[in-house]
């Protein structure tokens, strides 16, 4: 199968126009493929989370009821990105599979929805929230190699609990980042190609190359969420992820939850002055 | 790109005998099968080598689609039934002579002799980029190079550009929207039938067609009720050349007056905008008042509302306000 659609420009040049769309059924079959191996793999492979002794076991007696987790900047943030990609990916490609509708009005709104709360996020990540607690560090991949080697028999020790998000958690931000970025910034342009009111419309803005590379990293990006969202939506409905799920709406999750997953000594909870330990507080620096 | 001309490139020539033989075959080749009609858009696209078909469907043998018939509620008019005899019928110019007048300026007597109604409805769009192979949006690209602020774009459209802002061609069309016609489409499910003005279809819905027909479909006729029959009818196509040319625009109205009073009207324009309009706004703008140069004049002014003009094509607000309103003055005179 081709990645690709190929033109002539009126030049002579061969341009490439748009991603195969049959791209879209290769990205929604591998993404319930996933769904299928990981949930064989939870029930039939998967060895009992087991991690290493905490360190700082002390300072579990502060931590409340209700561990603040996410603020509600950062959830609103998020169920409105999550409202505006599903609503993009519905509009970009379900005329693609026969169901024709007014989509590129919709879709164009929707992209401007979600490149405001990027940009929101952006901010918000880099200058009111920890900016690195969703960035794999050190730890991360030394537990990732030694979970590894203990899957395989190997001798390794045991894994020490997770920061605020465990590495799969970050390696999924990262590609959804990616992913997102390629989306927002070639949609931008493409904005200048359909009716908005905002911008004034320019076809010959760039060459028929540079147009047809943006497009095709736009559908490529496109086809690609298409997979990753399946997979958010299947994680986060999954019992044991559930929790974090939860704490996505109302902002904390619990006590037991975060003792048993997270390392105190990674992710600090701190408790607002004059809180009592167990009737939980605002979210202190969720994202 | 348009590289060879009058060498068409090879297919399989199926010529059906009956609509349901043309409709199964249609369905057993889908996007790979072209329908032919009258032939006159088809032969532009083959010899120009831009479509490249492997079957082709060639209805001219198919007798069941062809010719004008009475019902109980009107007329019918087979999809292959030449423009020139839908010009001549006595019951067309009788009570429809509103089709009569817009096929009788389609282009010129051969054509009208050899283009039929369906194919004159279902034609594709006349922009010259996409006619000439570009890889445009409507080509299934991902650029218009008829758009602002430098595409060659005088005839196009003032209204419903979407990415693509070719104008739908078809003369008939508007006249078919005032006489409210129900299109009569075979599909692979069974009969459909539809309001003219539900046939076409503008970019925001799909890009690469200009009417509702998928693959595998066929539409058979076009039914006219008798409900406008005998109403005073208005037709008018401006054209660069008046003896051979696609329209820059045309506009149709059939209205029903007691006196001098509009009682009911239907007003619909074409070339303006990617799909045939019909000018609702107008129509209930003008409803209860006279059909005189003051009705026609505010009806001119809100037909124009909302219309964006492209770099080279302001020329068509002014002409549309003075079609429409000539639409509803002009019938005055008629009177």
């Amino acid at each position: 199968m081709k990645l690709f659609t190929w033109a002539t420009s009126p030049w002579g040049q061969s341009v490439p126009a748009h991603v195969a769309w049959g791209l879209i059924w290769v990205a929604a079959i591998a993404g319930l493929f996933f769904m299928i191996v990981h949930s064989l793999y939870v029930i039939i492979v998967a060895p009992p989370k087991r991690f290493a002794e905490r360190k700082a076991e002390a300072s579990a007696a502060g931590i409340p009821e209700r561990v603040p987790r996410h603020t509600l900047a950062a959830r609103l943030f998020h169920w409105i990105m999550a409202a505006s990609m599903i609503t993009l990916l519905i509009t970009a490609f379900l005329p693609r599979v026969g169901i024709q509708f007014n989509w590129v009005v919709y879709h164009w709104i929707a992209g401007v929805v979600l490149t405001g709360s990027i940009l929101f996020h952006i901010v918000h990540a880099s200058f009111f929230l920890d900016f690195w607690s969703i960035w794999p560090d050190k730890t991360d991949l030394r537990d990732a190699m030694n979970r590894t080697r203990r899957f395989f028999g190997k001798g390794a020790p045991l894994p020490s609990r997770f920061a605020k998000y465990p590495l799969e958690n970050k390696l999924y931000h990262g590609v959804i980042m990616l992913a997102g970025l390629a989306v927002m910034v070639t949609g931008l342009f493409m904005m200048k190609r359909v009716q908005t009111g905002i911008f004034t419309r320019n076809p010959y803005l760039f060459s028929d190359m540079t147009w047809g590379l943006m497009y095709v990293l736009h559908g490529l990006a496109g086809v690609g969420l298409i997979a990753l969202v399946m997979v958010h939506v299947y994680m986060g409905v999954r019992p044991e992820k559930f929790p974090i799920t939860k704490s996505m709406i109302f902002g904390w999750m619990s006590r037991d939850f975060y003792l048993e997953e997270h390392d105190s000594g990674r992710w600090v909870v701190k408790a607002p002055p004059g809180s009592r330990a167990k009737q939980g507080y605002t979210a202190s620096d969720g994202d | 790109m348009a590289v060879i001309r009058d060498v068409m490139p090879a297919f399989d020539l199926l010529q059906p005998g009956t609509a349901a033989d043309a409709q199964r075959l249609l369905e057993q080749h889908g996007e790979e099968a072209w329908v032919m009609a009258g032939g006159l858009d088809s032969f532009d696209w083959l010899k120009d080598r831009i479509k490249k078909p492997k079957v082709l469907v060639d209805l001219s043998g198919v007798e069941e689609l062809k010719g004008i018939r009475a019902t109980s509620d009107g007329v019918e008019i087979g999809a292959m039934t030449t423009l020139t005899e839908i010009a001549n019928h006595p019951a067309i110019q009788r009570d429809y002579s509103v089709l009569a007048q817009a096929v009788e300026l389609v282009a010129s007597p051969q054509i009208r002799n050899q283009g039929t109604l369906g194919g004159n409805v279902s034609q594709d769009a006349r922009c010259w980029y996409y006619r000439g192979g570009w890889p445009c949006y409507r080509a299934g690209g991902n650029i218009c190079y008829a758009d602002t602020p430098v595409g060659r774009n005088r005839e196009h459209a003032i209204f419903g550009a979407d990415r693509c802002v070719a104008v739908h061609p078809s003369d008939s069309a508007p006249a078919l929207i005032v006489l409210d016609a129900k299109f009569v489409i075979q599909t692979p499910k069974g009969e459909r039938v539809v309001d003219a003005e539900d046939y076409f279809v503008g970019p925001e819905i799909d890009i690469t067609r200009l009417n509702i027909l998928k693959p595998g479909d066929l539409l058979m006729a076009i039914r006219i009720p008798a409900t406008w029959a005998g109403a005073k009818f208005y037709f008018e196509k401006v054209r660069d050349r008046n003896v051979w040319d696609f329209p820059l625009m045309n506009v149709a109205s059939a209205m029903k007056l007691t006196g001098n009073t509009i009682d009911e009207i239907r007003i619909a324009v074409n070339a303006a905008a990617p799909r045939p309009l019909r000018l609702k706004a107008v129509e209930d703008a003008v409803r209860g008042k006279p059909a005189n140069a003051d009705t026609g004049e505010m009806a001119g002014k809100i037909a124009v509302r909302g219309a964006v003009p492209l770099q080279f094509n302001g020329y068509k607000i002014p002409l549309m306000r003075n079609l429409v309103k000539r639409a509803i003055d002009g019938l005055q005179e008629a009177a």
